[in-house]
């Protein structure tokens, strides 16, 4: 056995992101509690170096390093952008709330840290086991979050089945892995779709992993029946939490289910399509029609997660029709498209919560937005174009996501699909739009200025203004997707 | 992006920016900010306007797109700008008129406490009005067809407290949305059949939808390009208010008067007959959609003018007779004479905003009475206003020299020389038409600057609209409503003179407006022209001057030297007034067929629609399934985890049969 330095240059980012948690750890040791913006800042500073370091290093090509386990493509690029930034407004939004409950610990953006770390190397994985590295690194760190305020019970109970059905869910998807491990003979992604592709596979043996990889994947982007946790967890977990479980997560399970099944399981298309759009069928409608149930904010919000989810998969599974892969780009990129402007929009909507919320009170139940209008026009505006856009009116960015996919769906033969998703995106409009109701024709139930510092005001304000603008120009979004797509190739 | 690019965008975006600021912060601006800032706006967009005419006279033309907004499959959807003849002739009419108009606003508006947001509006207006004439595809010439829509709707209900200016704003939209029905229809048929919404790519493809035939009707194929043309003309007949849907025109002077000049006499109601023109290359190729066009343009033509001599209140003549002349230009289309028709548009728009501005000026100075029977003898105390008056009506009837003259008896010989079936009639309407032009214009001008003063017995019973009760004498209207009347009383006289051979026998529109071989209209109309100067001399010599001549006569007789005689004709011919009175009974019509069908339908769908089908299966029926939907996910939802595995495991059980089964 000889051992070789690897090529560390493509995997620069992952690497600087490891040292500057370290340093974010010992810093934080060493200022106390009085300096705990030092954490802050040098944890914002990491995401602004690493999203340099990302943009410089991305030069179309498409490099593998690690012994083939670390891949890094416009793909990965693109999204780890996408990512960084992400996860930078999850900090501005989230820090004043957690400050206010005594939870903005040097832990708190440690592991903040960690995931993102995690999920990028999740982005760039391209072998089974870096892959799995990723995923255990980001959801490890997720627990720990979900139970960062230890006295609470909700969060500690959150976080508790959270973690089990977690575990559970790397379970099945570790012996998928080693099933088809054994149907193929090598854990490198590349090599699974090689292989799969001169048919050297037992097909029995595949068919069986290949169903415990879809359900492992399918419990971290939350789809039905493997989304129990989503609507507890969302609730249970401090909101400035909710929302980075809300956000940055769901681009490292896109990214998750493209190395899975795209780059590796790419032959089994026919097989993997099918059981997706059971899936998706499955969490459209109850995302959709459970949401309206809902009294609490973030509830809505997780079975909502469910339901755009679902949604996501319905352009995920549009990329084969009948063996012919010409309408593989398309229908990724717009799943792309749809997660980066899910992402977008929950970010918003999250820190709306996190913005109305104060020490001592959670905005987290639907009443908490009567009247938003009476108490600042602007917020209930900047919200109402959240709302519109999530329900997918136009012309904000999520009709054109919703747009792209049910376009990459027709393409694909299965107008049934795309009718009902439409139907039922009708159907969940109404909680949507229940919302903008509460807000501008219902007296205010709760009087109390809105309080909160000025970076998150003027970043709230960008981003429902972002959600509306970003409409005026879908087309240059979707050929980013495309050329993440392409260039990756 | 070039220098000249820069400008094409600079034109819209000037008046928007004008609109933006006053219309969202014109408390912060105040009232003259609000007016300087609009102003400014709109004289950048004129003069940018200039440069692009003298750019395009040199003879570049731009076709391209500015920002390509979505594609779907094939389609796509674009911001693009066609910039030539046709499209400079209207920016320069526009930016003008709105130029003009803008000022005047300034004066007439004075007291109105919604003042910026006039101001917002009216720039908000002209942006629209400019992409809509520099589009180069059909959405955006949608676009900027409904934007003037929203636009003249906010504007007609300006004063919107009074119920007669909803109902007139209402009535526009409702009867505009039936011609933008036809319209979008029309684009419909343009994006299904061609796969795509730019003007060159359908043009290209004339000659394939000439030959392709539908069958709306068992057994009668049409041509499609005629299927097109006529659902396009059905907007164009909704937005230049062309007979059945010219009912909410005459309404629509409810709205504040230089609204009435700038969106319903001068640009707004002739985006119809643009489009048209610009449309040329389509309606060359069907026949049946230009005899339809003339036929409704000279019933226009002819009996909105009749309407025009009983109407009592200033604006509502001046509107009919807007009517009427936008028949002309409907007529001059149906005959293949674009250029005419484009060339009376602009000759129009000058001296018909002038009319309205002066009508407006009078309404000041009758402290906002518009009843023509109580005004008279008014030139003594608004010379300007007065001398104006008579400049623009001069132009109206087609004095020679004068530049409707040249514009109208264009448009009377293009038709004498057309040989489409409708021609015979439509000449029969367009040269009565004068002799009614004549009559109802003079009538007008002679109640109201000659005559005995009437004003001083009716002065207390005049409807007031601001309410500054102070009545006496008329006066004449200051500066800023005078110095426009005068600018547009200049291009009134000489622009025709000027123009007239460049535009209708030059090659300026060369490339903008297609004429067929089949319709040699304009090349034979042509021969016969000798020079502007020639072409007035011979007027005296022609059946139009003297048809001009007997209406004004007429009118002198009737209304200054023998008043009391139009009393007795009325007693007389008590059927005919009557008619007139009711408009020919289309708004009844409307209201009893329409309006009530319409309800009677709405009762219908309701009771048995919405209550029945609606609430008691979809609504009812979806709360029921949302609620047991809710049932079971809360009996799921339990919060034991062990269930969650449970669900998990089901999950993959199910996964695991259904596929190991399927193979």
């Amino acid at each position: 056995m000889n051992f070789t330095i690897p090529d560390l240059y493509p995997a620069s980012a992952e690497i600087f992101v490891l040292i500057m948690a370290c340093v974010v750890l010992l810093v934080d040791l060493v200022a106390g509690k009085s300096r705990r913006w030092m954490a802050y800042f040098l944890t914002q500073l990491t995401l602004i170096g690493a999203f340099a370091i990302t943009l410089f290093t991305m030069d179309g090509r498409t490099v593998l390093t690690f012994a083939n386990g670390f891949i890094d493509d416009t793909f990965s690029d693109i999204l780890k952008l996408v990512l960084y930034f992400s996860v930078a407004v999850v900090l501005i939004y989230g820090r004043s709330y957690m400050a206010e409950r005594r939870l903005e610990n040097g832990e708190f953006y440690l592991l903040v840290l960690f995931a993102t770390l995690g999920m990028m190397v999740l982005i760039s994985a391209s072998h089974f086991l870096t892959l799995y590295l990723g995923l255990e690194l980001m959801s490890l760190s997720l627990y720990a979050m979900v139970a960062i305020n230890r006295d609470s019970a909700v969060c500690t109970e959150a976080a508790m089945k959270y973690f089990v059905l977690g575990a559970l869910a790397s379970g099945l998807l570790l012996y998928g892995i080693s099933m088809i491990y054994g149907a193929t003979g090598t854990l490198e992604l590349p090599g699974v779709r090689q292989a799969l592709y001169f048919n050297s596979a037992n097909s029995k043996v595949l068919v069986f992993g290949l169903v415990f990889v879809v359900a492992g994947l399918a419990f971290k982007l939350g789809v039905v029946p493997f989304h129990m946790w989503i609507p507890d967890v969302y609730q249970g977990a401090p909101t400035a939490v909710t929302l980075f479980i809300g956000s940055a997560p769901k681009l490292a399970a896109f990214a998750m289910a493209i190395r899975l099944l795209v780059m590796g399981l790419f032959e089994l298309a026919e097989q993997w399509q099918t059981m997706l759009m059971l899936l998706a069928v499955l969490s459209i409608a109850l995302g959709n029609l459970a949401a309206i149930a809902q009294s609490n904010l973030k509830r809505m919000l997780a079975y909502s997660a469910i339901s755009h989810m679902g949604f996501m998969l319905l352009g995920v599974l549009s990329g084969v029709v009948a063996g012919d892969p010409r309408y593989a780009v398309p229908a990724y990129s717009s799943a792309m498209f749809y997660a980066v402007s899910y992402v977008l929009m929950s970010l918003g909507a999250f820190g709306m919560i996190l913005l109305l919320s104060r020490a001592g009170f959670e905005a987290e139940n639907l009443e908490d937005f009567k009247g938003l209008n009476k108490r600042s026009p602007w917020f209930a505006f900047v919200m109402m174009i959240l709302m519109f856009s999530m329900a997918g009116i136009p012309f904000f960015v999520g009709f054109f996501a919703k747009f792209a996919v049910l376009q990459a769906v027709v393409a694909a033969g299965h107008i049934w699909l795309a009718v009902f998703a439409v139907v039922l995106s009708l159907v969940g409009a109404f909680y949507y739009l229940r919302v903008v109701k509460l807000m501008y024709f219902d007296p205010p139930a709760d009087t109390t200025p809105i309080r909160a510092p000025f970076d998150m005001r003027l970043l709230l304000s960008a981003n429902g203004l972002a959600v509306a603008l970003l409409g005026a120009m879908p087309q240059a979004i979707l050929d980013y997707c495309a050329y993440a797509f392409i260039g990756g190739r | 992006m070039t220098e000249m690019q820069k400008l094409y965008l600079l034109v819209p975006l000037a008046p928007l920016a004008g609109a933006i600021i006053a219309g969202l912060f014109g408390k912060a601006i105040g009232r003259a900010g609000a007016h300087w800032v609009t102003i400014l706006g709109v004289a950048v967009s004129f003069v940018a306007s200039i440069f692009v005419y003298q750019d395009v006279a040199a003879g570049n033309v731009f076709n391209g797109t500015v920002y390509t907004w979505a594609t779907s499959g094939d389609l796509k959807f674009e911001v693009g700008f066609l910039i030539d003849s046709l499209t400079t002739t209207m920016m320069l009419v526009v930016t003008f008129v709105s130029l003009m108009v803008h000022i005047y606003t300034i004066g007439y508006m004075h007291d109105d406490p919604g003042y910026q947001r006039f101001f917002s509006y009216i720039s908000l207006f002209t942006f629209s009005m400019l992409m809509l004439v520099m589009s180069n595809n059909f959405l955006q010439l949608f676009f900027g067809w409904e934007a003037v829509g929203l636009v003249s709707y906010l504007l007609i209900g300006f004063w919107y407290t009074r119920p007669s200016a909803i109902f007139a704003n209402l009535k526009a939209f409702l009867v505009n949305r039936v011609g933008d029905f036809g319209f979008l229809l029309g684009i419909g048929l343009i994006a299904a059949y061609t796969g795509s919404l730019n003007y060159a790519d359908v043009f290209a493809q004339g000659q394939k939808l000439a030959s392709t035939h539908v069958e709306l009707f068992q057994g009668e194929p049409w041509t499609l390009v005629t299927v097109i043309c006529i659902c396009l003309f059905i907007g164009a007949m909704g937005k230049s208010a062309q007979v059945p849907l010219h009912v909410w025109l005459p309404d629509s002077m409810e709205g504040p008067t230089p609204i009435s000049a700038l969106i319903h006499a001068a640009t707004m109601v002739t985006a119809g007959i643009f489009m048209v023109s610009r449309m040329s290359p389509l309606f060359e190729l069907s026949d049946v959609a230009l005899s339809f066009v003339m036929v409704i343009g000279a019933i226009t033509a002819l009996f909105m003018g009749f309407l025009g001599i009983i109407q009592n209140d200033i604006k509502r003549v001046v509107a009919y007779s807007t009517l009427s002349q936008l028949g002309y230009m409907t007529v001059a289309l149906g005959a293949s004479a674009y250029s005419v028709a484009i060339f009376h548009l602009m000759t129009h728009a000058f001296f018909k905003a002038l009319l309205f501005l002066a009508a407006g000026s009078v309404i000041i100075g009758m402290h906002h009475d518009q009843d023509i029977r109580n005004m008279g003898g008014l030139r003594k105390y608004m010379p300007i206003t007065w001398i104006t008056s008579l400049v623009g009506s001069l132009a109206l009837i087609g004095t020679p020299f004068l530049s409707g003259f040249y514009s109208k008896d264009s448009i009377i010989e293009a038709v004498a020389l057309s040989h489409l079936p409708g021609a015979g009639f439509a000449h029969f309407a367009v040269l009565a038409g004068v002799f009614v032009t004549a009559f109802y214009s003079f009538r007008m001008y002679f109640l109201v600057f000659h005559g005995k003063e009437r004003f001083h017995v009716h002065a207390g019973h005049g409807h007031d609209a601001h309410g500054h009760g102070q009545h006496g004498t008329p006066h004449e209207s200051p500066r800023v409503v005078t110095v426009p009347l005068i600018l547009l009383a200049i291009p009134s006289v000489v622009i025709g003179y000027l123009t007239v051979q460049p535009m209708l026998f030059g090659d300026f529109f060369e490339g903008a407006i297609v004429v067929s071989e089949q319709h040699p209209v304009m090349a034979e109309l042509a021969h016969h022209f000798k020079g502007a100067l020639a072409m007035g001399l011979h007027a005296f010599v022609t059946a139009p001057f003297w048809l001009a001549l007997a209406g004004v006569a007429l009118a002198w007789f009737f209304y200054l030297k023998r008043p009391e005689l139009p009393q007795a004709i009325r007693a007389k011919f008590g059927l005919v007034y009557e008619i007139l009175e009711n408009k020919y009974y289309f708004d009844r019509i409307n209201e009893v067929v329409f309006a009530g069908g319409a309800r009677l339908v709405g009762r219908g769908l309701w009771k048995g629609g919405d209550q029945g089908l609606i609430d008691g299966i979809v609504v009812n029926g979806s709360a029921k399934v949302v609620y047991w939907v809710a049932q079971i996910t809360r009996l799921f939802q339990s919060g034991y985890i062990y269930q969650y595995a449970f669900s998990m495991i089901i999950g993959v059980f199910v996964l695991l049969t259904f596929w190991f089964n399927r193979g």
